[in-house]
């Protein structure tokens, strides 16, 4: 298990498998994780709210500051039209940010460094962008591809590259998650197995570099789903907003 | 702010390729397609309850209790200043009452003062007419004790002189011609017996 440093992103069944209609959606550890995850966010935020101390508690403290930080960071990216999207952007970094400090831990399990989770959840964000840019501005929303004051003969390349860069962005929000978090994740195995191999007599050095990592990749998990939820809010703004 | 992260994004993704190239040997666990469906089915199941029952029930109140504090600060605030100016108005009046207290004070004390100069005046007045009566009084008394003195001494001296000349010549004299010396005598030596 310690040869390979990606055994550790393996998915596998836990419990019985579960098919409807010959589709595997048997419980994995990548759900049993997911549900921690989701688990303890209920569980810390439904402490933190439950009281209404005027001095608040530590974790009221906890909760009313994280409330208070995605809602500047909604207010400050997307403004006041960004105000209803509050909740979704909300669990969207807690969901993520939960799901990679859970990864953190020694024989966890990372839902955030598989492609497919995080694709899905940008592939979510992508279409509800869309979805809402249309609703709110028609066939206007497509003035986005046209950015203005560019010569008329560029514009049709412009226009091309503007789409692409559309098209690809849950790509890249999906793609900068799952690479980040299964880097780090393997570059901490390899350090690990490095220790193991060179032993008491060499292992100081990988070791040392290992608590390094450990450091680096804790701000790394913060730093991901904070970036994932400015994106989202950038995103957002963007169909809210619509000046190119 | 977005700069760094960006940079920092791409710092890492070189990192990523390296790695990913080398970790291919071994294939990659993400890229087998046996869980996707489950994996999809379970993030729709645990995000959709997280989604829910965080802007259902715990994010509504979150934001109340952090609007609940805001109003119960400013409350607090405004009573507070309220009772500030309660308190320096206490305040004004409590010096306005002692400054009223202490003029008081110093009138009774004058009061006083002066009264007590005027008894003490009229007091002194009254003594001094009281001595001045006695003294004139006094003063009658010596005068007439004065004016009454010579009678008695020319009595004396002319009953004095008849006795020692009848002793010296054994024979009676008037009387008369005796008081008729004397007076004389008296006359002309009245300022050498009574000189002041």
């Amino acid at each position: 298990m310690a040869a390979n440093p990606m055994t550790q992103f393996e998915v596998y069944r836990i419990g019985p498998e579960i098919k409807i209609n010959q589709i595997d959606i048997s419980f994995t550890n990548a759900s049993l994780f997911m549900i921690i995850s989701a688990l303890s966010i209920l569980l810390i935020f439904n402490l933190g709210s439950s009281k209404k101390n005027i001095i608040p508690t530590k974790i009221q403290l906890l909760a009313e500051l994280s409330y208070s930080f995605i809602s500047k960071m909604i207010s400050d990216t997307a403004g006041n039209k960004g105000k209803p999207y509050f909740n979704l952007i909300f669990s969207l970094f807690m969901f993520v940010l939960f799901c990679n400090m859970f990864g953190m831990l020694p024989y966890s399990f990372t839902v955030t460094s598989h492609i497919i989770v995080t694709f899905f959840l940008a592939a979510l964000i992508f279409i509800g962008v869309t979805v809402i840019g249309f609703i709110k501005h028609g066939f206007g929303y497509l003035k986005l591809f046209v950015p203005s004051g560019v010569p008329l003969v560029l514009l049709p390349l412009i226009v091309v590259i503007e789409i692409i860069s559309y098209l690809s962005r849950p790509i890249s929000l999906s793609v900068r998650l799952f690479a980040n978090m299964m880097a780090g994740h393997t570059m901490m195995k390899v350090f690990g197995s490095f220790v193991i191999s060179l032993g008491i007599v060499g292992g100081w050095l990988p070791l040392s570099f290992s608590v390094a990592l450990t450091g680096l990749e804790i701000l790394v998990a913060f730093l991901q789903a904070y970036v994932f939820a400015i994106l989202t809010c950038i995103y957002l703004n963007d169909a809210l907003n619509l000046h190119h | 702010m977005l700069k760094k992260i960006i940079f920092f994004n791409l710092i890492f993704s070189t990192f990523i390729t390296q790695i990913s190239i080398s970790a291919e040997s071994g294939g990659m666990p993400q890229l087998n397609p046996e869980f996707w469906i489950s994996q999809i089915f379970w993030l729709i199941i645990s995000f959709g309850i997280l989604f829910i029952v965080l802007s259902k029930f715990i994010l509504p109140k979150i934001r109340n209790n952090i609007e609940f504090r805001k109003s119960e600060i400013l409350d607090n605030i405004e009573t507070a200043e309220k009772q500030k100016t309660e308190a320096e108005n206490t305040l004004k009046n409590y010096d306005e009452l002692i400054r009223k207290s202490k003029n008081e004070a110093k009138n009774y004390f004058n009061d006083a003062r002066k009264k007590i100069i005027e008894d003490i005046e009229k007091k002194k007045q009254a003594l001094d007419k009281e001595i001045n009566i006695e003294i004139s009084k006094a003063e009658a008394e010596v005068a007439e004790l004065v004016n009454k003195a010579p009678e008695k001494i020319q009595k004396i001296a002319i009953e004095t002189s008849s006795d020692l000349i009848r002793q010296l010549i054994g024979e009676e004299v008037n009387n008369s011609s005796i008081s008729a010396i004397v007076d004389d005598l008296y006359k002309k030596n009245k300022g050498k017996y009574y000189g002041n």
